[in-house]
């Protein structure tokens, strides 16, 4: 059968299979170790204890979108505080700006989750399907016995993988151990098993099958960094001056290259670095190992295939001094992204440090906006909103300072003089203030009025400013 | 046709556009994104054959999932019946006056009683319950037919002067236009204004002897009301009416008849009593 797909004119382009060959080096090791971290804390993170007495979640990170409280560690963020989570998405957006100015493409290279996890499923091919040689041959093989043998095995591994991929994810929204055990007994939300099935199947198939079409056809993260690379970007190149013209070992009159293709073989996503930048390109350096590899074993200089500069390829190319490496990294343009990105991170863990142990807000209530007491006396309504944030109930006292003669009373059925307010939550009271009517703020529109709330345990005061609206003759 | 040329870098064809020197590369979409847009169409019409989607006349195709939102919303609504069921069940069974004790039961009466003020009180007293020219203010200390959370369930449950309840709280405050003198109306509407500005001290009630023949029956001797027949203090600040000598005039001669329904007949048991308690924490509860 002719396909159509294939003509000159092709509409649709088939996925074309990359068998990554091992590799070992310096930047190998370095993704390995970041990989054990990132999935460690992936996979652990929900299980770190923290204690916060009885009536709070005892879970370090927990984003508990039922009851509108993230935990992380010491801090608790209420929706209220929403901007803490404002000013992290600020800082992700400049941590952009600044990796990508400073190293290039490192984020996609190392830490990316799709690369990370791909990188860990062709781990497992590599184990049970063997290395590049014998994965093609078992591509292109027939179906036998033994090549359903090890596919069935890989999906399976892949499979558990995935579950686990998509089961520690739940854990971060709700009670981890509690979980687990309504995992396991079928007690949990549906919510929570669809949870867990969607990421387990995209988890399978992104890290499986799609792997680098994810990166180049899916992915909009390469496109924004391409608009913020420049001739002074880190990035993984080929030194094409001393290279070319590429040869067989033995020929005479070459450059270094000898036309290896070690750099092809271990390439993840599929292409020649050689050919110079490309889209596809995710800086991930095994093509470093693998090039410094062979170098070594031919007798030349390492860094043929190198981290580099556009800039400095081509002094180097026509003979100069490269300048350094860091000199790159450490430039006036990552100096001041660097210098924004901290900047935005300190105020907000100051902004964190001074948020204030008691919280209260008043809230007039403008209807009507005062009423008259069958003595004549003036009175104003209002609402205050108190949160509790600690893991024990606390005991306020409302006071007023900025004039004499104002009667402060709660809303209440047994002439409370405090306020009640249970852990981890925010308690709305009703108040009055009253003035007799020969009170010289029953007679003026408007007296500025400051309301201290007290913790009357340790002492610890907050005011709040409010009006009191008197009635005009 | 002009045989595609390649491009040089990519070696991908050219589509033969190009614009300013840039051309277009007739670059091929990867097929599974094709396959993905052909899955979205499956998707599709399972979404359209399992949830109410096509249009027939007055209705929808049913979806084979037997999912509506009317249906939703009544699961939630039964949901959340079911979430309240004991504290409903306490605000029915309890006695009124151990109501105000227990700070959920208490929280969740008010919060329901706000909910069924809004509905189908504001209408007369206002949003705020502030209230206006003939709908009493709820929120201060004055009550016509008094203030504890025992007379303002009564009140709530039978009304005022209205037909539909016999045990509606009733009175009637006398028309004395047709049988006094327009002199004698303007010295009571005189005297009564001096009231309202609270003068009392100054002014020797026993000794007005039209005051004393028409009005201390209802309003009392010294005219600070009566609670039981609905008779409002006469000496505070608060006049539902208006404290000006043209308003307590139209009130001396024409009378006042304020109608109140009988809220029993139209709210559950729970509702009447979460509005009760609603209204008597609003501020002027006894």
């Amino acid at each position: 059968m002719t396909n159509k797909f294939e003509t000159s004119n092709a509409l649709y382009k088939a996925q074309e299979p990359v068998f990554p060959r091992r590799v070992s080096g310096p930047f190998r090791r370095l993704k390995w170790a970041v990989m054990a971290v990132t999935l460690g804390i992936y996979y652990l993170a929900p299980w770190i204890p923290w204690d916060r007495g009885t009536q709070l979640s005892d879970q370090a990170i927990l984003v508990d979108l039922a009851h509108r409280r993230f935990y992380f560690f010491w801090i608790e963020i209420w929706p209220h505080e929403f901007y803490f989570v404002a000013g992290l998405l600020i800082m992700a957006g400049l941590g952009l700006f600044l990796f990508t100015s400073a190293l290039g493409r490192v984020w996609c290279g190392y830490a990316c989750p799709q690369t990370v996890w791909t990188d860990l499923f062709i781990l497992v091919e590599r184990w049970i399907e063997g290395d590049r040689n014998a994965r093609l041959r078992l591509f292109y093989g027939k179906w036998t016995f033994r090549k359903w043998r090890l596919r069935i095995t890989k999906w399976f591994v892949w499979i558990l993988i995935s579950f686990g991929t998509g089961g520690a994810w739940v854990f971060y929204f709700t009670d981890a151990s509690n979980l687990a055990r309504d995992l396991w007994s079928f007690d949990a939300h549906p919510v929570v098993y669809s949870s867990i099935s969607i990421l387990t199947l995209t988890t399978f198939v992104f890290g499986g099958f799609m792997r680098e079409q994810i990166c180049i056809y899916m992915c909009p993260w390469p496109r924004i960094q391409a608009a913020m690379m420049d001739t002074n970007t880190l990035s993984v190149a080929y030194r094409s001056w001393r290279g070319e013209p590429r040869g067989k070992m033995r020929q005479t009159g070459r450059g270094d290259c000898i036309d290896c293709l070690a750099c092809v073989n271990v390439c993840p996503m599929g292409i020649d670095i050689r050919q110079g930048q490309q889209m596809e390109c995710i800086a991930c350096a095994l093509c470093i190992d693998a090039c410094d590899d062979v170098m070594a074993k031919i007798g030349h200089d390492r860094g043929l295939v190198d981290y580099l500069v556009l800039a400095d390829e081509e002094v180097e190319s026509a003979g100069g001094q490269p300048v350094s490496v860091w000199k790159y990294i450490f430039r006036p343009r990552t100096f001041l992204y660097a210098l924004i990105w901290s900047s935005i991170g300190i105020g907000m863990i100051y902004a964190l440090f001074i948020r204030n142990d008691i919280d209260m807000t008043i809230r007039p209530v403008r209807n009507p906006t005062y009423l008259m007491q069958s003595d004549g006396a003036i009175r104003n309504i209002y609402e205050a909103r108190l949160r509790n944030k600690l893991g024990e109930a606390r005991v306020f006292q409302l006071e007023i300072t900025g004039g004499k003669g104002f009667l402060l009373q709660l809303q209440s059925s047994n002439q409370a003089k405090t306020i009640t307010v249970p852990a981890d939550s925010t308690y709305l009271q009703r108040f009055y203030i009253t003035v007799p009517k020969d009170h010289p703020a029953a007679k003026i529109p408007l007296t500025q009025l400051r309301l201290w709330v007290e913790d009357i345990e340790n002492g610890n005061r907050s005011s709040s400013k409010t009006a009191f609206n008197g009635a005009p003759e | 046709m002009k045989t595609p040329e390649k491009d040089p870098h990519t070696e991908v064809e050219t589509t033969g556009h190009s614009w300013d020197g840039i051309e277009e590369l007739n670059t091929p979409l990867p097929r599974w994104w094709l396959w993905t847009f052909y899955a979205t169409i499956i998707w599709g019409l399972i979404y359209i054959a399992a949830y109410p989607a096509l249009p027939f006349f007055g209705s929808t195709s049913n979806g084979f999932l037997g999912w509506s939102a009317r249906s939703s919303l009544e699961a939630d609504l039964q949901q959340h019946k079911d979430r309240h069921a004991s504290l409903n069940n306490t605000l029915v069974d309890a006695e009124l006056s151990n109501l105000q004790t227990g700070q959920e039961l208490r929280q969740y009466a008010l919060a329901r009683g706000a909910a069924v003020f809004t509905a189908n009180c504001s209408q007369c007293h206002g949003a705020g319950a502030g209230g206006t020219v003939g709908y009493p203010n709820l929120l201060d200390n004055d009550w016509l037919w008094g203030g504890s959370l025992e007379s303002i369930t009564y009140i709530i449950n039978h009304g005022i002067r209205n037909t539909s309840d016999p045990d509606a709280q009733f009175s009637e405050m006398p028309a004395f236009g047709e049988f006094l003198e327009e002199d004698d109306i303007t010295s009571l509407t005189q005297f009564v204004t001096q009231l309202a500005q609270a003068k009392t001290k100054e002014l020797n009630i026993d000794e007005n002897t039209l005051f004393v023949e028409n009005c201390s029956g209802c309003h009392g001797q010294n005219a600070t009301g009566n609670e039981s027949l609905g008779a409002p203090d006469l000496t505070d600040a608060i006049w539902l009416y208006g404290a000006d000598s043209d308003s307590v005039e139209k009130t001396i001669t024409d009378g006042r008849f304020g109608v109140m329904p009988a809220w029993g007949q139209r709210l559950s048991e729970a509702d009447l009593r979460a509005v009760s308690i609603y209204v008597h924490a609003l501020g002027g509860g006894e």
